[in-house]
């Protein structure tokens, strides 16, 4: 049984030029297609994480998800009471004007109205590794891993099922990364949650997911359980993804120089988004786009010429 | 050795109190070398690279140590004299290309300004060069992209152009910050190749800042893991990454999640680092430290033969 479901949900954004210069230059509307028909569940108690870089639309999910944007076409659907979202960088998502008692009370007021919530607010504390005396602070002085710290208590605040994490360690360094990232684990037990994990670093999420779906210019190009993924990446891209990760290990095992970059959203190539820079492209990756079955979105994986 | 820093100290006077950022840091780097520096947000690092190009903002000031350059003391040089050998033989590469470049010139008057502003040559040979510098560091077509300006390239490319600018005037000596920083990973790859080619094939000393483990071990010989101000260890970087002798680079490495390697939980150090007002008495790391004994609490260590690397700890004490 699903907690969320995105069935084939897509999102544009008009960047159309103002109207005059369109009337004045001829120039037609433009669309970006952030986000194109994707699709996956979540089931209650697992993580999902969706990977991909820059612009490639998974922070645009989280959006959707979330409600910061309507879906252009598709549907989403939650089949739980809450759902709550945790943002990359804890210095913009924390109102510098308000103590942290009112920060982490916010959800409350807002689901409970205006009664005392101290004790409540100590507890969701307690709970994410800070001291009740911390509620009279000021967002300032707390450092970047305390701060994502006060943003997680507010977020599990309204008791939500589903947290949606956006980066929500690409901003701090890797000691502090380690400490946030086993306290989402802890969490997660405790409370039973169900995360959607945006990153862009596979390492992390190598760590911290059970299933992974790649993204690739607005669209899912594989899913599959983090084990499968990392032990045997199937789509070309997520092969390149993983081939280009420093190797700690320093194995010195040859890697496959890695090509070119993400093309233009806005003018997306034909056929496979993948394609000018996929070393198993041919004439059908140009002209026709994949389906995505059985987890993955290529050509040549459905041929079996990979 | 092309780059030799001794005893570099750097401090802040404030009203409070002179703050000390940078303490009595030693290293140099040979022709060829990639010497990594690797420390989280405000262990120093950045501000050592500062110190060594004499672009320290004031009031912050190199209060002790030497720095020298192919033997050549350049740390008590006047503005002038200093400006001229930054441009000539030091390198920078830093986190945004977008500061680099200057946004109203095209790349190619740029490169071509730096390379007639060191190099005795005329404005065709100087064409030349940046020409063949834009092929080298991998920019496709570079005669249709020489008059473009910064703007017209994506990010990879525009660290691409800060690399060529960098590399305009030969310099001996190469300060990275961060260069990999703001990229993707797949262009991250190709940025740390390209580093990689240019140190072997032009012998010059490249300083790689970067607080991403793995970079470093992708690019460095060695590397210089800093904490609060203070190199802890330095060493050969397979020692460091796979034998850390410091307690802090074991929690470090410990800490990086791995591809590939199940676990359920990341090793984790506790607490953050030391602000710089308020760095403890003793080894400035041990209220974090799980190993710490009673005088890492009393006298700061120096670095100590460990192995084949050096780290600042009392375990590392020969009786």
């Amino acid at each position: 049984m699903h907690l969320l479901k995105l069935e084939s949900v897509s999102r544009d954004f008009d960047v159309s030029r103002p109207w005059l210069n369109r009337v004045v230059e001829r120039e037609p509307r433009r669309i970006l297609r952030a986000v194109d028909r994707v699709s996956f569940e979540v089931s209650k108690g697992e993580t999902l994480a969706l990977v991909g870089e820059s612009g490639c639309g998974k922070s645009t999910v989280a959006r959707l998800i979330a409600g910061l944007y309507a879906p252009t076409e598709g549907t989403i659907d939650f089949r739980g009471r809450r759902l709550q979202m945790i943002f990359q960088d804890p210095y913009a998502s924390l109102n510098p004007r308000w103590r942290v008692r009112k920060i982490v009370a916010e959800p409350l007021r807002f689901l409970n109205g205006e009664t005392s919530h101290s004790e409540r607010v100590s507890q969701l504390l307690k709970q994410v590794g800070l001291s009740p005396d911390d509620a009279d602070r000021y967002p300032h002085e707390f450092s970047g891993g305390q701060r994502q710290r006060i943003s997680i208590a507010r977020a599990l605040a309204g008791e939500p099922e589903l947290l949606i994490c956006d980066e929500p360690t690409s901003a701090l360094d890797v000691s502090v990364q380690a400490q946030i990232l086993n306290l989402m684990a802890d969490l997660q037990e405790r409370l039973g949650l169900t995360y959607l994990f945006i990153s862009h670093n596979l390492a992390v999420v190598s760590l911290v997911a059970d299933r992974v779906g790649v993204m690739y210019l607005g669209r899912i190009v594989e899913l599959a359980s983090a084990s499968d993924l990392f032990a045997r990446p199937r789509h070309p891209y997520t092969r390149m993804l993983l081939d280009a990760v420093p190797d700690l290990g320093m194995t010195g095992k040859p890697r496959t120089p890695v090509a070119g970059e993400v093309p233009n959203p806005l003018a997306p190539p034909p056929g496979c988004a993948f394609h000018p820079r996929c070393p198993h492209a041919n004439e059908r990756c140009r002209i026709e786009v994949p389906r995505f079955s059985d987890g993955v979105a290529c050509h040549a994986v459905e041929e079996g010429r990979i | 050795m092309i780059l030799e820093v001794r005893g570099l100290t750097v401090q802040f006077p404030t009203r409070r109190g002179t703050l000390t950022a940078v303490d009595s840091v030693t290293f140099s780097i040979a022709p060829g070398e990639v010497l990594g520096v690797v420390g989280e947000s405000g262990a120093g690092k950045s501000m050592t690279g500062l110190a060594v190009i004499g672009l320290l903002e004031p009031p912050g000031r190199i209060a002790a140590g030497e720095v020298r350059l192919e033997g050549r003391r350049i740390d008590n040089l006047s503005h002038e004299e200093l400006r001229r050998i930054r441009g000539r033989r030091i390198g920078v590469i830093f986190q945004d290309p977008l500061t680099s470049l200057n946004p109203l010139y095209t790349i190619g008057q740029q490169l071509e300004e730096t390379i007639l502003t060191h190099l005795p040559m005329t404005r065709s040979q100087a064409r030349e060069r940046a020409l063949s510098l834009l092929r080298e560091v991998g920019i496709p077509a570079p005669e249709a992209r020489y008059g473009s300006y910064p703007h017209h390239f994506s990010g990879g490319m525009r660290q691409r152009v800060v690399i060529a600018l960098a590399l305009a005037a030969e310099p001996r000596l190469l300060i990275a910050d961060e260069p990999t920083t703001a990229l993707d990973v797949s262009i991250q790859a190709q940025i740390i190749a390209l580093l990689k080619r240019l140190a072997g094939e032009r012998g010059a000393a490249v300083m790689l800042i970067t607080h991403d483990m793995g970079v470093i071990a992708e690019t460095a010989q060695r590397v210089a893991v800093m904490y609060a101000g203070r190199i802890v260890e330095i060493g050969p970087v397979s020692e460091v990454i796979h034998s850390p002798r410091h307690p802090y680079t074991v929690g470090l490495m410990g800490s990086i999640p791995k591809i590939g390697i199940r676990q359920e939980r990341l090793l984790q150090i506790d607490g953050a680092m030391p602000r710089l007002n308020a760095i403890p008495p003793g080894c400035a790391f041990n209220p974090r430290c799980p190993r710490r004994f009673e005088r890492c609490l009393i006298e700061r260590p120096d670095l100590l033969s460990a192995g084949t690397s050096r780290a600042a700890c009392w375990l590392h004490a020969s009786a």
